[in-house]
């Protein structure tokens, strides 16, 4: 049996993680307000951008004279996977279920005997993929220097994704990362950026007859990479959220996890403590009688 | 006068939103000026000054970089990659987009890109050229 002082030590021990687990719980819930409130403020701009490119969209009828980024190249050969994950960890299964949902669309991708490449953000993603897949890795971007994401951030990004697009590197680009539904929920998406998913315009619709300056095609060629830039800065948004939420909720179970120890500790602590006080006695009281 | 609701938004955040009399805004093919009932135009920006009146107060000056405006009867949209006040834009700001417009231009591997990318770059000296010469940085502050 432990004796009394590593007990004690033992104790001590869990009481120091249970108050770090709980600053990072506090530091976390801090930190998702602020990137919650980065997420709201973004969505007008991501929203609008998506209505108005759904409305050219749906004013161009030759779709073959539309840009590649929006027709596609007419292959489905190759596939890219962005996928955003965190820099840091302790963070529940956030980055675990991102990357399964990536390496399950890569292996089935893979059984259709389609070619699949991988375009990580994020550090902590890229090696758990780099265990399976690391040939198909083009690159890793580190977004661990980055104090608040910026919209730079996202547009650098998009930059080399349609630099690769462009020397023909890829045919259809899919974004992995995890929405943030609420602090217990995340859900790990996967949409497909290149070639534009667009929502739907209803014609005929009373919808307003513009005037583009200068025409369609040229908005359009001008207009879609910039959305693909929105569409990774949102991903990278939600997933800031969703990685603190996630945070939180780990933090909060592993700080209820270390009272748990604590309490059963103590109580083996105090235990054993009586039990040794009552050996004692025995051994006084009996070597009184014997006297 | 009439006014017309207007919104001047960022992919960061929503810049301005209120209404307003008169709206001029520096389109791809030249600037525009947008009041109440303007006919509906989508018109992608090049970089430039973007200028608000609003009633009863001075004009504001903003300065805008790759986006739209979109005016709808009912009024008039700008999404704007970057939205900043034109006192807030310094002569550094300036010339580090000039510059990261130049490495587009170097970085460029297809035509196509490098073109669109060489046409910002020039847009962006000739406002740089302009806020030169009327009075540089901070003055046009009182217009």
């Amino acid at each position: 049996m432990a004796s009394l002082k590593e007990l004690r030590n033992r104790i001590a021990s869990v009481k120091a993680t249970q108050k770090i687990t709980k600053a990072m719980q506090m530091v976390a819930a801090a930190k998702l307000r602020r990137a919650q409130a980065a997420a709201v403020a973004a969505r007008p701009f991501a929203e609008r951008m998506e209505q108005v490119l759904g409305n050219i969209a749906g004013a161009v009828s030759d779709l073959s004279q539309a840009p590649k980024l929006l027709a596609g190249t007419g292959s489905q050969q190759r596939h890219l996977l962005l996928v955003c994950t965190s820099e840091r960890g302790l963070c529940g299964p956030f980055n675990s279920s991102i990357v399964r949902l990536a390496r399950e669309r890569a292996l089935a991708l893979a059984a259709d005997g389609k070619d699949v490449s991988f375009f990580c953000v994020g550090r902590k993603g890229a090696d758990q993929l780099r265990r399976q897949f690391e040939r198909q890795i083009i690159k890793t971007v580190e977004l661990r220097s980055v104090r608040t994401l910026g919209y730079n951030n996202a547009e650098a990004i998009a930059r080399e994704i349609i630099d690769l697009f462009d020397t023909g590197r890829f045919d259809v680009c899919t974004l992995f990362f995890s929405r943030f539904r609420s602090v217990i929920a995340q859900i790990p998406t996967a949409t497909q950026i290149i070639p534009a998913t667009l929502p739907e315009v209803e014609h005929g619709a009373a919808r307003a007859v513009y005037d583009y300056e200068p025409d369609e095609t040229e908005i359009l060629a001008e207009l879609l990479p910039r959305n693909i830039a929105v569409q990774i800065f949102r991903a990278l948004l939600e997933n800031a959220a969703s990685e603190q939420g996630a945070r939180m909720t780990a933090m909060d179970s592993a700080t209820r996890n270390a009272g748990e120890m604590i309490k059963k500790q103590t109580l083996t602590y105090n235990r054993t403590r009586q039990a040794m006080i009552t050996k004692e006695l025995i051994e006084i009281i009996s070597g009184a009688e014997a006297l | 006068m009439a006014e017309f609701s207007f919104e001047l938004v960022s992919p960061e955040k929503l810049v301005f939103s209120g209404q307003v009399e008169h709206v001029v805004v520096p389109g791809a093919d030249g600037e525009f000026g947008v009041m109440a009932g303007h006919a509906p135009v989508i018109s992608t920006l090049k970089p430039g000054r973007l200028t608000i009146f609003a009633t009863g107060q001075p004009a504001r000056h903003m300065f805008v970089r790759g986006g739209f405006a979109e005016a709808r009867p009912d009024g008039l949209t700008v999404l704007a990659e970057l939205a900043i006040p034109l006192e807030e834009l310094d002569a550094a700001r300036l010339a580090q987009e000039i510059q990261d417009a130049e490495e587009d231009v170097a970085d460029a591997t297809v035509e196509a890109v490098r073109l669109t990318a060489q046409e910002r770059l020039e847009r962006l000296r000739e406002f740089q050229a302009a806020l030169v010469q009327g009075g540089g940085f901070g003055a046009h502050a009182g217009h």
